[in-house]
């Protein structure tokens, strides 16, 4: 029954929740605080586990907020953003704290639940031809340039 | 009547910046060795240019500038100013190149933000660099921390006097060993022991805290260079708070200290003195000057009530108070926070804080806890001088390494320096104002660059004006030189134009 009860209010609070960018969030944190709220964005960084839940960071192109979710929600997380990745865009739902009082005043969002919108991948690196043809005639005044002032020094 | 430049002047310039100029283009084998490491092909031959243009550079200017002779004082604080801008134009190349930053003149604040340990960011999409230039920009607070013209010294400049006049003009008098050169061989080895045990520390750390290994050294490697050398970067976006985790806060905190100490002192640590610790004029003024603010901003942020737990914001205020008294930089609260949640009176205690800085022959900026000691003795003596009978004799001492008698010139020179700090941060401040941004704020952005700390309010940002951008790379390039070689490279240039 209990278990009724919270999935109801669970349902509720996630209908309720509106979708906000990361400056909203941050510009209106007091207006926010305890609210559930919907955060969309990559995640980047490292997943980092820390006992039966984990810390996971989400860029949504403007800032990067913390969520502190459970274990096995973060478990789906297949891939995390950086130079070589591009992250998993998930789906945040949870309560926006402004100062987190079980995270040292951490802002962040406790997630109820989370919904993947897109997998990430890893970003093929293309070789910059014209950077590497930059470097190869930059290597040959260098070389005539050492050669010149090794000429001048012998003499 | 003001004399013009000679060419031996010009030539003798020419021939120790190339020098350096050369010494720093080696550096940036670093970043592209790491790059290589990680597979990053692109971010590699960023690198790999920036180093053929600036050994070029330096190779010509060693080349058409060649001399035998010493430098002289002025020539030696020109050298150190210049150096500085090349470093900065030529460092900034690569990241240009990376598509990270806006502009060239972006590329370049960053760089200064760097090499003078300040730790302002430009750059966009962090959280996506990759590893060789995140490197880099923690590398260059690293090299700056220690000072651009310490590495020329250590390699390439053989005369002992002009390498001290050099070394005198970037703001550091630490003569740990009698020869310059072995003072500057030696400082790097100290460092380099300091690395290595601050990045097993919070590689540790990083990974106790659910990092992946390799991830968990990078950035305790990184992390290190910043909170020694008391920069303010970070490999992620969010700084500190990435990691959400008390525990690297803490370590933090410690290196951030260390880095604000006096190498003079570390040297006495080192060597088995610990007392000195206790005795030293700028550990006892830091201790008292923390306290203070700290008790300020702890008023402030009991006024606003934004921290409901007195833990929490004993974490929060501190850890802030920390990062801005040792000009470090690091938050762990997002820049907006400051304006919105801490109140002014928290705000001016931070300021404070950061406008006092850490100690002199450190990493920090600001007025420097010595002088401020200097000017605190003074004026206790002179109202004792006051208060005790006129016969009475007032002996005017303080320790710093040893028993130093005051003199009125110490005093003079510690107010002048002061004093120029002080006008710097009103510049920076006025300047703020006139591109519309409030007073406070404006205060609080200009302090942090002029004072090398690096906390922003919001301000800085690549789409604030490009008038600011150059304003506050002046003033951290000015405030972390200390004012002499700027004086200097100025003069010059009035002597070139208006000397006979």
């Amino acid at each position: 029954m209990k278990r009724a009860i919270s999935l109801i209010f669970l349902c509720g609070t996630v209908c309720y929740a509106q979708q906000l960018s990361s400056t909203e969030l941050i510009n209106n944190a007091k207006e926010y605080d305890g609210k559930s709220v919907v955060y969309v964005g990559e995640v980047v960084g490292d997943v980092m586990v820390r006992g039966d839940f984990a810390w996971v960071n989400i860029n949504d192109g403007e800032n990067a907020i913390g969520i502190w979710l459970n274990k096995e929600l973060a478990g789906e997380i297949k891939f995390t953003g950086n130079y070589q990745t591009k992250g998993d865009r998930l789906e945040i739902t949870g309560v926006f704290q402004r100062n987190c009082i079980q995270h040292g005043g951490d802002m962040d969002i406790h997630a109820q639940g989370i919904r993947k919108i897109s997998p990430g991948r890893v970003v093929s690196e293309e070789l910059d031809t014209n950077k590497r043809n930059f470097v190869f005639i930059l290597l040959m005044v260098l070389c005539l340039v050492f050669v010149f002032v090794r000429r001048q020094r012998s003499r | 009547m003001i004399l013009k430049p000679q060419l031996q002047d010009i030539k003798n310039i020419g021939y120790y910046s190339g020098k350096i100029i050369i010494g720093m283009s080696l550096t940036m084998l670093v970043p592209m060795v790491v790059g290589l490491l990680f597979t990053e092909i692109n971010p590699a031959l960023d690198f790999l240019i920036a180093t053929e243009i600036a050994l070029i550079i330096g190779l010509i200017l060693t080349k058409l500038c060649f001399t035998k002779k010493d430098l002289d004082w002025m020539q030696g604080m020109i050298v150190v100013s210049l150096s500085w801008l090349a470093a900065m134009l030529l460092a900034a190349i690569p990241l240009y190149l990376s598509g990270h930053w806006g502009s060239y003149l972006d590329a370049c604040f960053e760089m200064m933000s760097g090499f003078t340990t300040t730790g302002l960011t430009l750059v966009q999409d962090l959280d996506h660099l990759s590893y060789a230039h995140n490197l880099w920009r923690h590398f260059t607070s690293f090299i700056g921390g220690q000072g651009i013209v310490i590495i020329a010294l250590c390699f390439f400049v053989k005369g002992v006097s002009g390498a001290f006049k050099m070394y005198v003009g970037e703001a550091r008098d630490e003569r740990l060993l009698p020869n310059v050169i072995h003072t500057a061989r030696f400082i790097w080895l100290i460092n380099i022991v300091y690395l290595i045990l601050g990045t097993l520390t919070l590689g540790i750390v990083g990974i106790a805290n659910g990092m992946k290994p390799i991830n968990a050294f990078f950035h305790g490697a990184c992390v290190f260079m910043a909170a020694f050398s008391t920069a303010g970067f970070a490999p992620q976006s969010q700084n500190i708070l990435y990691y959400h985790s008390l525990s690297f806060e803490v370590v933090t905190i410690i290196i951030m200290l260390l880095g604000a100490m006096n190498f003079n002192l570390h040297y006495r640590i080192w060597t088995g003195d610990r007392r000195e610790m206790w005795k030293n004029i700028e550990t006892r003024t830091l201790c008292i000057t923390i306290m203070l603010t700290f008790l300020i901003v702890v008023i402030g942020l009991n006024q606003v009530g934004s921290y409901p737990r007195a833990l929490i914001m004993f974490r929060k205020g501190f850890y802030q108070l920390a990062s801005g008294h040792t000009t470090t930089g690091f938050m762990t609260i997002y820049a907006r926070q400051f304006i919105d949640e801490w109140g002014n009176l928290a705000l001016v205690g931070l300021i404070c804080a950061m406008a006092l800085g850490g100690c002199a022959c450190s990493t920090a900026g600001g007025i420097k806890m010595l002088r401020l000691g200097v000017i605190a003795e003074a004026l206790k003596q002179d109202v004792k001088r006051i208060i005790l009978p006129e016969r009475a004799i007032v002996e005017q001492r303080l320790h710093h390494l040893k028993e130093i008698f005051l003199e009125d010139k110490q005093v003079r020179a510690a107010l002048l320096i002061t004093v120029s700090y002080l006008v710097l941060y009103g510049i920076g401040t006025l300047a703020g104002m006139f591109y519309g941004y409030p007073f406070l704020d404006s205060l609080f952005e200009s302090t942090s660059a002029a004072a090398n700390a690096g906390l922003s309010c919001g301000i800085t940002t690549p789409g604030m004006p490009a008038g600011l951008k150059l304003t506050y790379i002046v003033q951290m390039w000015s405030g972390r030189l200390e004012f002499m070689s700027v004086f200097t490279l100025i003069g010059f240039f009035v002597a070139a134009i208006k000397g006979k």
